[in-house]
Parts: C-alpha cells; sequence; structure tokens
C-alpha cells in the first residue's frame, strides 16, 4: 500500500513533466489552429516546417555553432584538462575557481559582459560572435568532462609510455589521450547539446539577422502560439532522447567495462550531473 | 605532461572570462561624462529607488516561493526515487531527467499551450463544466514556469545524496528503537541536508535571474531583476545601470551561497564561486 | 665479478625540504639481481625512479656503462619498468600492449610480430594476444607488463614491487618464475621490496635502506647473519634487541650475566646492541642456563611455536622452537657465542 503510494507520487510527478511535452506533440499533428479542438490528423506542421526559411536558416546557424563551438571547445578543454591535472597549489586552484565561474555565474552575467566585450573590442555581434560565447561556456564543461578520467589513470601510464621510448609527445597522442577518450566524447556531446539548448546567451552574443533556433522560437512565442514550433519540438526532443540512449549505452558499456577490469567503478561525470551543475 | 598545454586556455579564459567581468564591474562603478568617464557609486544608487526595489523585492519573492514549492514537490519525490520502490532505478532517474534535456523554451512555450484562455485545460475543464482557470499572464504562471523548469535541480542532488546514506545507519536507528518518523527526523533528513542545501542554490539561483519564463509566461506585465537587466542592455541601452543591476546579483547569490555553505558545515569541492 | 652497469654517485633527492635520498653510493653489476629494500619512504623507490629517469637528483652523477646519463630523459635510456599495478594501456589489447615499445622504434611488422609472439611464450599468455588488458586476472597483468618491458631487450629491468598486489600464493609462483626469467635472459633486474622474505629469497644481492640511507649492502645470506646494526637485524626477519656492554674483546654483558661471544675490536665497556635470532635461543632446563624466565604466552604458527619468555630482569624473548613448553613453565634460554650478534650503537635511528 505504502509502495503503491509512492509509486502513484512518481508517476503523479511524471506527469507533470511529460505533460506539457506531450500536449506538444499531440498538437504537432492536430490539423487546427485552435488548441482546445482537436481538427484531425495532419502533417500540415512539419511541411510548413521545413519551408519556413527562418526557421530553416536558424537551424543551420544553431548547428553550425553547435558542431564548431563544440570541437574547439572539447580541443582547448581536453589540453586545459590536461594541464590543470598536472598542476599544483595556488595555480590550480586558482585555474579551477575561474573555470566554475561560468558554470555557477547567472547565464545572464555571463551573456551581458560577453556582449560587453564584443561591443567594446568592436567585433560584430553576428556567427563569430556566437561562436566564441559559446566556445566559452562550452569549455568549462568539457575540462569538467575530462578532469576525473584523467583523476582515474594509473600515475605511472605516461612514465610507462616515455620508458618504452616515446617522447612526451607521443606519450600524450598515443597513451593519455585514446585513455581519456570516452570522457572527451562526453564533453563534445554535453558541449554539442548545451550549445543547441542554449537561449541566454545567444540572445545578448548575436546581431546582424544571426538566429539560432532558441532565439527564433523566443521571438514566434512572444508573438503567440504557433503549431510551427510544436512540429520543431516533436522533431527535437525525438532527436534529443535519442543522443540520450546512445550517451547511456555508451557509458552502461564503459561501466561495465571497468567493473571487469577490477579498476573500481568510479563513476565520471554524467552529462546530466554536469548540466544539472555537476551535482 | 606537459602544462604548456593550458596556455590557450589561459588565455582563453582571461580574454573571455576575466575581461568581461572587468569590463561589467568597470561599468557599474563608472558614469560617462564628456571628457570619458569617472568613478561613481551612482548606478547603485539608482537601483535603491523605490520603484528598483520593488522589481527587486518582486524577484526574491517568486524565486522563494519557486524554491519553496520545489523542495516540498521534490524531497518527498527524491526520497522514494532513491528508495525500494522501483526496481530500475536507473530507469526512472533517466525518465526524470530526459524532459529537461527539452529545449528550455520548448518547455516552456508548452505551458502557454496548456494555459491559454482556449487551451488544452481549459477546454478540459469546460467538458467538465468547472469555471476556467486564467492564470496565464499571472504570477502564478512565472512560478509553474518555474517550478517545472527548475524542478530537477532541487530533486537531482538530494537523490544523490540520499542514495548514499548507508541503509546499515537506517536500520541501526531502527534497531535502537526509533519509529519511522524519528528515524527520518533524527537520521535521514540531517544526512540528506547537503543535499538541500545545493538543490536549493541551484533552484534559487536561476529563478532569481531569470528573464524568459517571466517575458514568456508572465506576458512582460511581470518585470523581474533579469528583464531589467534585459531592457538596461537592449532597449534602454544604460550599460553602467544594468551592470551595476548584475553585480548586484552577484553579491546576492555570493551571499546566498555563503550562508547555505554555512549551513552545510563542510568544506564543498566546489570553491565559493 | 661482472662489469658495473649502473653506478650511482653521491646521490640526492629533496621534496622541498626533505630529503627522500641523502647522498647514497651504489653500484650494480651486470646480471645481477639486486633487491632495493626497506620500509615505506625509505628512498627505494626514489631510487628506482632516478635509474628510470622519470626524476632527476637534486645531486649527484648517475653513470651507465661508464657514461653519464644524469639528465638524459627515459625515452633514450636502455632501461626498461615494471609499474607498480603494471600501468597498462588500457585502451590497447595484450599484443598491442607488448608491441608498444618496438612500434615506437619503428620496427617492421614482421619483426614486431616475431618478437611479441616468442614474449608471449615466454610468460606463457599465448592465445591471449587479442583479449582486452581489463579482463585479465592481476597475475595476467603482471605477465604483459614484464612482456611489455622486456620485449625490447633492456640492459637493465626496474621492478618497482611488482608482486605487491598479488595475493601470497600468487607471489610465490611469480618469485621463481621473475627468477628464472632473469638467469635465463642474463640481465640486470633491480627489484624494489618492502617484503624481507622475497628480498632474500630472489636476490644476488640486497640492499637494506632507511630514511634516504643505505644501510647495508650484501648477499642475502650476509644480511641475514650478520647484519650491521640494529635496524637491519629487526627489520631482516625477527630479532630480539638487548643493551649490552662489551667487557672486553669475547666478552659482552647483559641481562645480568655474562656471555662469550665471536666480537672483538669494540672499546672496553663500550654499549652495544645485543642481536639474537629467535631461533637462536633453545630451551633448557632452567638450573642449566644463564638466562632463565618464565613462558608467558604460546602461539602455534604451524611449523614452529612462538614463545614469550620474560626473564627475570624484566626483558621479554621472542623464541621460535618446534618444542612447546606450556606458559608458567620456568625455562631457562639457552644460546652459543656464535648466535650472539654484537652492534655499534647508531646515534641516530
Amino acid at each position: 500500500m505504502v509502495r503503491f503510494l509512492k509509486r502513484s507520487y512518481i508517476y503523479l510527478v511524471f506527469a507533470f513533466l511529460y505533460m506539457p511535452i506531450a500536449v506538444l506533440m499531440v498538437y504537432s499533428f492536430n490539423d487546427s489552429r485552435s488548441r482546445g479542438v482537436w481538427g484531425g490528423f495532419t502533417l500540415r506542421w512539419y511541411v510548413e516546417l521545413f519551408q519556413d526559411r527562418t526557421i530553416m536558416s536558424s537551424l543551420y546557424s544553431t548547428l553550425f555553432i553547435g558542431i564548431t563551438s563544440a570541437i574547439i571547445a572539447t580541443i582547448i578543454g581536453t589540453l586545459a584538462a590536461i594541464g590543470i591535472h598536472n598542476s599544483r597549489g595556488i595555480q590550480k586552484k586558482l585555474i579551477m575557481n575561474v573555470t566554475y565561474l561560468p558554470v555557477l555565474n547567472p547565464e545572464i552575467v555571463t551573456a551581458i559582459s560577453l556582449m560587453i566585450l564584443f561591443v567594446f573590442a568592436r567585433v560584430r555581434l553576428g556567427y563569430l560572435t556566437l561562436l566564441l560565447a559559446h566556445i566559452t561556456f562550452n569549455i568549462p564543461y568539457v575540462i569538467l568532462s575530462v578532469l576525473p578520467k584523467l583523476r582515474q589513470l594509473n600515475k605511472h601510464l605516461y612514465e610507462a609510455a616515455l620508458d618504452l621510448g616515446s617522447t612526451p609527445a607521443q606519450a600524450l597522442w598515443k597513451v593519455i589521450i585514446p585513455e581519456i577518450m570516452p570522457g572527451i566524447i562526453t564533453g563534445l556531446l554535453l558541449a554539442f547539446t548545451l550549445s543547441i539548448d542554449d537561449f541566454v546567451i545567444s540572445f545578448f552574443t548575436t546581431g546582424s539577422g544571426v538566429n539560432t533556433l532558441s532565439i527564433t522560437i523566443y521571438s514566434m512565442a512572444r508573438r503567440g502560439i504557433n503549431p510551427k514550433i510544436n512540429a520543431l519540438s516533436t522533431i527535437m526532443f525525438t532527436f534529443v532522447l535519442l543522443l540520450l540512449i546512445v550517451v547511456n549505452v555508451r557509458q552502461a558499456r564503459e561501466e561495465k567495462k571497468e567493473r571487469n577490469g577490477k579498476h573500481g567503478s568510479k563513476k565520471q561525470v554524467s552529462p546530466f550531473g554536469a548540466k544539472f551543475g555537476g551535482a | 605532461m606537459k602544462r604548456s598545454s593550458l596556455f590557450p586556455y589561459m588565455i582563453w579564459m582571461i580574454l573571455f572570462i576575466v575581461v568581461p567581468m572587468f569590463l561589467v564591474l568597470y561599468y557599474a562603478f563608472t558614469i560617462p561624462t564628456e571628457t570619458g568617464a569617472t568613478w561613481s557609486l551612482e548606478n547603485f544608487g539608482r537601483f535603491f529607488e523605490p520603484i528598483y526595489l520593488k522589481v527587486l523585492g518582486r524577484s526574491l519573492r517568486l524565486a522563494v516561493i519557486s524554491t519553496v514549492i520545489c523542495l516540498i514537490m521534490g524531497y518527498p519525490a527524491a526520497m522514494v526515487m532513491a528508495g525500494n520502490a522501483f526496481t530500475r532505478k536507473n530507469v526512472i532517474l533517466l525518465l526524470f531527467v530526459v524532459p529537461m534535456w527539452m529545449n528550455f523554451l520548448l518547455r516552456t512555450y508548452a505551458w502557454l499551450t496548456l494555459l491559454e484562455r482556449s487551451g488544452v485545460i481549459n477546454v478540459l475543464l469546460a467538458n467538465l463544466n468547472l469555471p476556467r482557470l486564467n492564470i496565464l499572464y499571472t504570477e502564478a504562471a512565472v512560478v509553474l514556469g518555474m517550478v517545472y523548469n527548475f524542478l530537477p535541480f532541487m530533486v537531482l542532488p538530494i537523490y544523490s545524496v540520499l542514495s548514499k546514506i548507508d541503509k546499515g545507519v537506517v536500520e541501526a536507528a531502527g534497531d535502537l528503537g526509533a519509529n519511522s518518523y524519528r528515524v527520518f527526523t533524527r537520521v535521514i533528513f540531517p544526512l540528506s541536508v547537503p543535499g538541500v542545501v545545493s538543490g536549493v542554490t541551484m533552484v534559487f539561483m536561476p529563478a532569481l535571474t531569470t528573464f524568459v519564463i517571466s517575458r514568456l509566461l508572465g506576458g512582460g506585465q511581470f518585470t523581474l531583476i533579469g528583464n531589467l537587466i534585459e531592457q538596461q542592455f537592449l532597449v534602454v541601452g544604460d550599460w553602467g545601470f544594468g551592470s551595476a543591476i548584475s553585480v548586484v546579483m552577484i553579491v546576492l547569490i555570493l551571499l546566498s551561497m555563503a550562508v547555505m555553505s554555512f549551513f552545510e558545515g563542510e568544506e564543498k569541492d566546489v570553491a565559493l564561486w | 665479478m661482472s662489469e658495473i652497469i649502473v653506478e650511482l654517485k653521491s646521490v640526492s633527492k629533496f621534496y622541498d625540504e626533505t630529503a627522500a635520498l641523502d647522498g647514497i653510493d651504489l653500484y650494480i653489476r651486470k646480471n645481477e639481481f639486486v633487491t632495493l629494500l626497506g620500509p615505506s619512504g625509505c628512498g627505494k623507490t626514489t631510487t628506482l625512479r632516478l635509474i628510470g629517469g622519470f626524476e632527476q637528483p637534486s645531486g649527484g652523477t648517475i653513470l651507465f656503462e661508464g657514461k653519464d646519463i644524469t639528465s638524459i630523459p627515459p625515452y633514450k635510456r636502455r632501461v626498461n619498468t615494471v609499474f607498480q599495478r603494471y600501468a597498462l594501456f588500457s585502451h590497447l589489447d595484450v599484443f598491442e600492449n607488448i608491441a608498444f615499445g618496438l612500434r615506437i622504434k619503428k620496427l617492421s611488422e614482421k619483426a614486431i610480430q616475431n618478437k611479441v609472439t616468442k614474449m608471449l611464450e615466454q610468460v606463457n599468455l599465448e592465445g591471449f594476444e587479442k583479449r582486452d588488458v581489463n579482463s585479465l586476472s592481476g597475475g595476467q597483468q603482471q605477465r604483459v607488463a614484464i612482456a611489455r618491458a622486456l620485449v625490447n631487450e633492456p640492459e637493465v629491468l626496474l621492478l618497482d614491487e611488482p608482486l605487491a598486489a598479488l595475493d601470497l600464493k600468487l607471489r610465490r609462483e611469480m618469485q621463481h618464475e621473475l627468477k628464472s626469467m632473469q638467469k635465463q635472459l642474463g640481465i640486470t633486474f633491480v627489484f624494489v621490496t618492502h617484503d624481507q622474505e622475497e628480498a632474500l629469497s630472489m636476490s644476488d644481492t640486497v640492499v637494506v635502506m632507511q630514511d634516504g640511507k643505505i644501510q647495508q649492502i650484501g648477499t642475502p645470506v650476509d644480511i641475514y647473519n650478520e647484519p650491521t646494526n640494529a635496524f637491519v637485524a629487526d627489520f631482516i626477519g625477527e630479532s630480539n634487541i638487548v643493551d649490552g656492554i662489551m667487557r672486553k674483546d669475547f666478552l659482552v654483558d647483559f641481562s645480568g650475566s655474562s656471555f662469550e661471544c665471536v666480537d672483538s675490536g669494540l672499546a672496553q665497556d663500550e654499549e652495544v646492541d645485543v642481536v639474537i635470532r629467535p631461533e637462536d635461543l633453545v630451551l633448557i632446563p632452567a638450573e642449566k642456563a644463564r638466562l632463565s624466565g618464565t613462558v608467558s604466552s604460546v602461539n602455534f604458527l604451524g611449523v614452529h611455536y612462538e614463545m614469550l619468555v620474560e626473564s627475570d630482569d624484566g626483558m621479554s624473548w621472542l623464541v621460535h622452537s618446534t618444542l612447546m613448553e606450556p606458559v608458567g613453565t620456568r625455562v631457562g634460554l639457552g644460546l652459543e657465542p656464535l648466535d650472539i650478534h654484537i652492534m655499534k650503537k647508531v646515534s641516530s635511528p
């Protein structure tokens, strides 16, 4: 009985969380502009969605910014994580504190500070500034995904590579990078997802007609309800769901592998944990 | 391994994190003059005008209400999920997290569809011959949007602390004669305080600073501190005042984090920032 | 004896202000099995890491075949290392782990294939080529680590507590295997351990270290039978150590009596440490002994009994014997002059 009550409560919470999304998805197939009425099944909004120039161009911008910023942030962040892992004392503390700044600062503060910087430095707001801003807020998440992997490494691995004749550069590329690859990929996926999801920072750092999906949704939503957004939501939700499943299967496999190896089962930072403030 | 691999990041960090923060401080503490700028606290002075204090008060009030609701809803949920009501805990946890990976704007927008005058909820109510619910573009809708968006930030940290509690401790308390109420108040809750603290921080912060939820679900009638900053930068163009509000907000958040970490009683892995 | 291959000349290593190594001199001969033995923090691992090139000495020089290699990086030294906890590359399979060094040297695919296959045979891991190193047992990982180092045909193999993570039985097995591998390959092994039994059973030469200093260098038999000071005596096997006074050559006083011994050359009335191994104390009737007391505890350890005998002057004597006397019995402790080891007091521990 108690168990039943407990379960019911969770189902109730789930209903609260999923209801809006479910309604959005259902109404994306509704052949009526009015929300309350069911006008029959249609794919009309999907067709219109793909014909909408504004939405399509902002989709391209989002993907372009997402992929580019994720890759650049992953490169800089991975190198940074290796450097941080090998530094000590005050230097390490200082760098970690500054790294946490964009994670812990309210998004709007990060956003306006970058906007001030770009305007101050007379950089035209647009693709470039968007990209720079996205890289900036992505790097800390890459670092936080890679660092735990580095901590898990046998500390003699690098020395073992040198011992077997690799130069320091070879040891890095042939041993350290491949060993922490799972963390790097997690960081990359996380950076990509955060970049697509971002609104606040993009909103302040874009200009001259360059819009991301989030910005387009915002301006459309301000004007009221638009069934094309419902269609877009359905597609994006499905996409994110697939991505999450991939990440989770990967992680489960990784953990299984580690358990077999009796390496202790220190969990790496899951993308969820990192998204929710590294909880 | 080479520490020189830090260089690109250090340069990036200084350019895009440190310098912008100083620029915000610079704009907050100066006012423009004909010849350039001069140091002044005027921007902060303006913030204490009644109209702005009212905005601050409203932001704090809505953020506190949302945080409390999240705690009341979230704590039991975290407890059930950490307990043994479900056999496949991982799946439940995943199901809980999935909606949060939906674009934040779309999630907020979804409530427009539900809450509208002729929206899903009202159609349902009408069919049941119940009175309409007109909360869209009220404070209630803003709070609802905050709770909906930030609930997981409360549940996840509490869940992670609760699921780490040694079952033996709970059994020992039972063994020593504590009933389940006492086990909860004397053992489980005190042990979960660190989770509650980070949950509260993680809900309170974004709730205090959001401008999207208040704009979409409040219909722009409820200016919150986030909207105020947005207006200063994108509409009014008063960077000095906008920066000053940002600085006040950072200070507020630092203070609340300091208070929180005091309650937590133990040093966290994350530094104060 | 064969020629010297590695030589350390007054080498020291400081971390901040503390000395991990305090000016040690040491040479290692070709084909020798040398063990660095000592408690944790004694400097044995530091010594090994200096030879491997992973750390730079704060002072002194390291010679390899007579040439100064003090500042040569590890990848240019003709030594290889078996690391503590193995440090295998988990992104590579068994074959590729062993082939790693050969690939760096850009050997032909055929040569690599040959050498790795031969090495796998040597360490009894035929058929494990494609296995994930994480799926191997501790003992198997150990073998891969050894193969990965040996396939490069180093002049000197450094082993840093390689057996510490294995259980007792497996450890014994590996001790034998390592020893026979070393004989067969004819390479110098420098082995670090804190386990004195392991050191005594495997080595040609044992180097006992403490507090960054070398306490004694010698063959296992020498080290056991003729420890140079009370620390070595205590660390190698179990010992009874009591204060004594050297009356004259070949005569020492302790526990209220005078005993004949085989040591000479100390000053008259010099205070010394008297070291007696528990197995050298023989239980005899109390009335026949100069040293007597009451049995206060008995432990059966399988091969022998371990007994504590409280002598009349309040000393506790550890006695190993295949015979047992029950607690409370008055016994005498007999000992031969040869079994009394006299050691000069060391001023600092």
